[in-house]
């Protein structure tokens, strides 16, 4: 396969793949929290901050990838 | 449709090079310094009207926020300054490379034989140099923070643990990832959004890019928002007494 080619394969991939996992964590740290949100409505002022620091976290593994990827595809 | 990873340069200060983020990051530092200047030009009123009450609203749910993670508020006001300036100054700069001029305004030349446009203005955190410096600027103050508060020999103990020294070290290699996560962090989701943008308006120039544009000023106070508040973390993570 010539260059180009395994560019453009490398950077699709790697943001379909590495885009997988962090929003399945963000999924599962959202869930979590509204489960405890509506076990208990009064603690959503104290979840919220926390859980929004937990989701970026996982959101950047997904700007690596992503960065990546662009680099693949730009550089 | 020509699409730059690196900040590109505009001309040289002496030795210096001045980058089109450069430019950029002066306009949102005359732009903070126009709004203090407004304040102090009307006086600060004890009953506040206009822009000192949207600035008193920015600031009491910014320190009542900072209370929730120190629990302290004298903490909150020594760490305000810091974890504030980082929030208004990535706030200022990401809405400000949304306006018409940003990227589309610049110099035509030639690079590698090709056409090209260099942009005079360019978002100020799409260019990583940026964003690494505001990171290493957070991680240097978080050591900085913890030697002040609790004392060099406490502070010292986080990192060179005698009892388990995998955990020291493992504490030294996770600031140096902090590092990296911020400043790459900020600079994904910046350096994306334009990408973003560029694509979109090359392929449907009319309203279709609005909401897309939503997107982008939602995104940059987020990560604004994300930036200033782990840093604050980070800050409360240092002066805790270690128990």
């Amino acid at each position: 396969m010539e260059t180009e080619a395994v560019k453009m394969w490398a950077a699709a991939l790697t943001i379909a793949i590495g885009g997988f996992a962090p929003a399945l964590a963000i999924g599962k740290l959202a869930a979590k929290a509204m489960e405890s949100i509506g076990r208990n409505p009064e603690s959503a002022g104290k979840i919220q901050v926390p859980m929004l620091i937990a989701i970026a976290f996982a959101e950047a593994i997904a700007i690596y990838a992503l960065v990546v990827a662009l680099i693949i595809k730009f550089v | 449709m020509h699409i730059s990873l690196a900040a590109e340069k505009l001309f040289n200060i002496g030795p210096l090079p001045v980058t089109n983020t450069l430019l950029a990051s002066w306009i949102s530092v005359v732009v903070l310094l126009g709004l203090v200047w407004s304040l102090k030009r009307k006086g600060i009123k004890s009953v506040p009207k206009g822009l000192q009450n949207i600035v008193e609203f920015i600031f009491e749910t910014w320190l009542n926020l900072m209370d929730g993670v120190t629990h302290d508020r004298k903490k909150s006001i020594r760490f305000f300054p810091w974890v504030v300036t980082i929030f208004l100054f990535v706030v200022t700069s990401n809405w400000l490379g949304l306006l018409p001029g940003f990227g589309t305004i610049g110099f035509n030349e030639i690079k590698e034989g090709k056409h090209v446009l260099v942009p005079l203005f360019r978002t100020v955190n799409s260019d990583l140099n940026v964003t690494l410096a505001l990171a290493l600027i957070s991680v240097i103050m978080v050591q900085v923070f913890g030697i002040i508060t609790i004392g060099i020999v406490k502070y010292s103990k986080r990192f060179i643990n005698l009892k388990n020294p995998i955990i020291g070290l493992l504490e030294g290699i996770d600031q140096l990832a902090t590092i990296v996560s911020f400043s790459f962090r900020l600079f994904g989701n910046v350096f994306a959004g334009e990408v973003l943008l560029v694509i979109i308006a090359s392929l449907v120039p009319f309203v279709v890019p609005l909401p897309f544009y939503f997107l982008e000023m939602f995104v940059g106070v987020i990560q604004a928002f994300i930036f200033a508040i782990l840093s604050l973390v980070f800050f409360e993570v240092a002066t805790m007494e270690h128990h």
